[in-house]
């Protein structure tokens, strides 16, 4: 009996040990590539470099954010992408002339932030009342939402891109705060809150325990359909606010704004731990996915290599942390 | 073992080969003995019925019997030849045939491609679907199915699954067929139409163990008995002047309890207060017009078998599950039903009947199962506050005597025992006026159930209104008074002092 029990024992410190390590497992592959960047390229290391990588990273860390709610929660959303698209085209459209693709009802720009915003939660609420109440498989709802929203985007503007936006339309994208982009200071507010928030709010914690097993959530007294519900809402919230500092950033909003992102926001959630099977995975790993990412880009982009092998790259790095976890034992198989 | 199946031929020309012979069979799962030298033959053209409380060994011995598990020791003959090797599959599937409860079919295939599904096709490279048909219509007719072999076997019914599963049985060539629970789920109608097929298989010499918690049908069907208890063979002989009362004598023998737990004989609950008050409590399909009132201190059993709808009671009082009609009241207060997080709230705690389904989040820590019911109570604005989360699982491990290194541990890495404990610490995390557990000890070592056993009785002592809700005697002796629930009816109300072998007689539905 205490034999077994010194062996469980032990047995649990290693696990314990391997867990908290999980979380902090990407810290030296992040050391490793900074190491990599600096010999690669001198510019690597300036301030003005580093901006420029947490500014391009911005977006994506809010659209991973998003996904990694959903995911823990069990679910799936891939209509994220979309959103990022067709939330600042009505935004744009609204307060744009006609002539240029606009509506020509020249909304207030201020209005028009708050209208990208609300077809964020629109979107979110569409989601989730088919897959939370209608209880549709949220793959094909979201995959079918993805396709929709997209081909609205490019009818609403005819497929052309909206320019001359007001430049209270494309503050938050532009402004530079204390000479730190704004992108940056709100993606790190969100991404803290965000975290501070799974890990110690009771809801955050309902998400981790919805997505670990909902029926035992449910007998624990947690509304698990209200909870899923609000995690869809929030996260397409945050794809419509991820599209809008895209948008600032750029000036312009294009009909393919968004297109393809939602493989890197898989990337940079798989990668930093979030496990597709739900309840597992912490924010803090899914940044510094999304960190990962962001550099690799970078050193590639700085080192001159072609734009088309950075995919691949990806796709290799994805395949390579997946094998790894496997091999430490991180992470099981899908049971 | 070849001289042994060398024998069993040698025998053959003067006495019907056994269609199934196990002769000490033994498996260990651990510590736990589920099987220990146990015997068992079933002769050609006869039903032989298995039957044995849960955990009495039946479901091991089937998969003993079946070849889905290797027995440590023993050896099994069918018609006198030695069995199969343990991984041969196909093998096994000639010589034995088993029908669960659930029928295990493909359900978006056709009924003749389920039909022949197993049978080897390798011969012809490509099947004539015409002949199949055909075929299938003409086996299908002849055990009572009259179906459209094309339609999609989803669509029958569980009877008429079963049938279809026989059929292919047959089909494979089997001697001998395993018919474990098969009427569980079937309606009056539909045990008819089983039995007059049970009858058409008995006059073609096939060899039936037949399976079945409902003692009427044992002495129905079967001509001759075996009684499994904790793993032995405790009886072994025809049906014919079999005495009721000695097969349930058999099934149940003596009852050994922690009795220091259990409550002092007669104790007058009349002048404590009612606090769980269920009135004319309906839901369709599951269980009619139940009424009945738990008072301070009192420990109450729910008794009744897998299916009598015990568990939906259970359910519906947690607010799992919608009742249609009927009231469910707490300390004068209406439980509004179909509301699991407002029942939690008004004061009634829920142990569910399975911890890995429906109890614990697994990859979450001991503190946070345990606390999960309670999260408005740790931190302001429903932030957790780490301080009050570990104080709060510690007076819970405490008080249950958790065995864990720390709060923080993950769930999934404690003992069974210990697992069950946090779930009983989740119920009990508000200190609820009314506690309900389905089978609260089930798969949990004596240490524990002994320490779970002494835990509820606490929590009883303290003023709550407790039910077991159960259909282990165990569990039962731990209660004030019991209830009987049997085909979606409360049937009966044992007082103290009440002999188990009546309750048992009275949730399998036996005169004695």
């Amino acid at each position: 009996m205490s034999e077994s029990a010194m062996h469980v024992g032990s047995n649990h410190l290693l696990k314990g040990l391997r867990l908290r390590l999980s979380a902090f497992a990407l810290v030296p592959v992040l050391g490793l590539l900074i190491l990599i960047g600096a010999w690669a390229n001198e510019a690597f290391l300036l301030p003005a470099n580093w901006l420029n990588i947490l500014q391009q990273s911005s977006i994506l860390a809010l659209l991973v954010l998003a996904e990694s709610l959903v995911l823990i929660s069990g679910k799936f959303d891939l209509s994220l992408e979309s959103t990022v698209g067709l939330a600042p085209m009505i935004g744009g459209w609204l307060v744009s002339a006609a002539a240029i693709g606009g509506s020509g009802l020249a909304l207030n720009p201020y209005l028009a932030v708050v209208a990208t915003l609300i077809v964020g939660v629109i979107i979110g609420i569409f989601n989730g009342f088919l897959i939370v109440r209608l209880k549709l498989n949220a793959f094909i709802v979201t995959l079918s939402m993805l396709i929709l929203l997209r081909g609205v985007t490019l009818g609403l503007a005819s497929g052309k891109t909206l320019y001359d936006l007001p430049p209270e339309f494309t503050y938050l994208g532009s402004a530079v705060w204390l000479g730190i982009p704004a992108s940056i200071w709100i993606c790190a507010w969100f991404f803290g809150f965000g975290w501070f928030f799974m890990r110690y709010h009771r809801y955050g914690r309902a998400i981790y325990a919805i997505g670990g097993n909902p029926e035992a959530a449910r007998a624990a007294g947690i509304r698990v359909e209200r909870v899923s519900f609000a995690v869809f809402i929030v996260a397409s919230l945050l794809a419509s606010l991820a599209g809008l500092l895209l948008s600032g950033r750029l000036g312009a909003v294009t009909a393919q704004q968004g297109s393809n992102l939602i493989f890197t926001t898989f990337a940079a959630a798989v990668i930093g731990g979030i496990s597709l099977n739900g309840g597992k995975g912490s924010l803090a790993g899914a940044l510094a996915g999304v960190l990962l990412l962001g550099i690799v880009t970078n050193i590639l982009t700085l080192s001159q290599i072609a734009s088309f092998w950075i995919d691949a790259t990806f796709g290799a790095i994805i395949l390579i942390a997946q094998t790894f976890a496997r091999v430490t034992g991180g992470e099981r198989s899908q049971e | 073992m070849g001289q042994f199946g060398g024998r069993c031929r040698a025998m053959s020309s003067e006495i019907p080969m056994p269609v199934v012979l196990g002769v000490g069979l033994s498996k260990a799962f651990g510590v736990t003995q589920a099987l220990s030298e146990v015997n068992l033959s079933v002769q050609p053209g006869d039903v032989r019925a298995l039957v044995g409380r849960n955990g009495a060994g039946k479901s091991t011995l089937v998969s003993v019997l079946t070849g889905m598990i290797e027995p440590d020791g023993g050896a099994i003959h069918f018609s006198g030849e030695p069995a199969p090797a343990p991984n041969a599959r196909e093998l096994w599937q000639r010589k034995v045939a088993c029908v669960y409860q659930h029928p295990k079919i493909v359900p978006t295939l056709s009924c003749a491609e389920n039909l022949f599904l197993s049978r080897n096709m390798a011969k012809r490279s490509l099947l004539s679907w015409r002949q199949m048909r055909r075929e299938a219509r003409a086996v299908l007719e002849r055990w009572g199915l009259y179906v459209d072999v094309d339609m999609s076997a989803g669509i029958l019914s569980v009877g008429e699954r079963q049938l279809l599963e026989i059929a292919r049985a047959m089909i494979q060539g089997s001697r001998f067929l395993i018919l474990d629970e098969p009427t569980a789920k079937l309606n009056a109608k539909e045990v008819d139409r089983l039995f007059t097929q049970i009858r058409t298989l008995k006059s073609m010499g096939v060899g039936i163990l037949f399976i079945s918690h409902h003692l009427e049908e044992v002495f129905e069907i079967a001509q001759s008995v075996t009684v499994l208890r904790d793993g032995q063979k405790v009886l072994d002989r025809s049906i014919a002047g079999l005495e009721r009362s000695d097969l349930i004598e058999a099934m149940v023998g003596k009852v050994t309890v922690g009795v220091s737990e259990a409550p002092a004989a007669t104790i007058d609950f009349s002048i404590s207060k009612i606090r769980l008050e269920v009135r004319n409590l309906s839901c369709n399909g599951c269980f009619r017009d139940i009424s009945f009132q738990v008072r301070a201190r009192e420990c109450v059993g729910l008794a009744g078998l897998t299916g009598s709808g015990k568990e939906a009671i259970g359910e519906s009082l947690a607010g799992l599950k919608k009742f249609d009609a009927g009231t469910i009241r707490l300390d004068q207060v209406d439980l509004p039903g179909g509301d699991a997080a407002r029942h939690n709230r008004l004061g009634l705690g829920f142990v569910p009947q399975d911890r890995h389904r429906e109890g614990l989040v697994l990859g979450l820590s001991v503190a946070e199962n345990a606390t999960m019911t309670i999260t408005d109570k740790l931190g302001s604005f429903g932030f957790i506050n780490p301080r009050t989360l570990e104080s709060e699982s510690m007076r819970l491990i405490d008080r249950l005597a958790i065995k864990t290194p720390g709060p923080g541990q993950t769930v999934s890495s404690l003992s069974g025992g210990n697992q069950q404990k946090v779930v009983l610490a989740r119920a009990l995390a508000r200190d609820p006026k009314a506690l309900v557990l389905i089978n609260p000890t089930s798969g949990v070592d004596v240490a524990s159930k002994a320490a779970l056993f002494s835990s509820i009785r606490d929590v009883a002592s303290r003023g709550a209104a407790v039910l077991v809700i159960s259909d282990e005697l165990e569990e039962l002796s731990l209660c004030d008074r019991v209830l009987v629930i049997r085909s979606h009816r409360l049937t009966r109300e044992f007082l103290p002092p009440f002999a188990e072998h009546d309750i048992v007689a009275e949730m399998e539905g036996v005169a004695v």
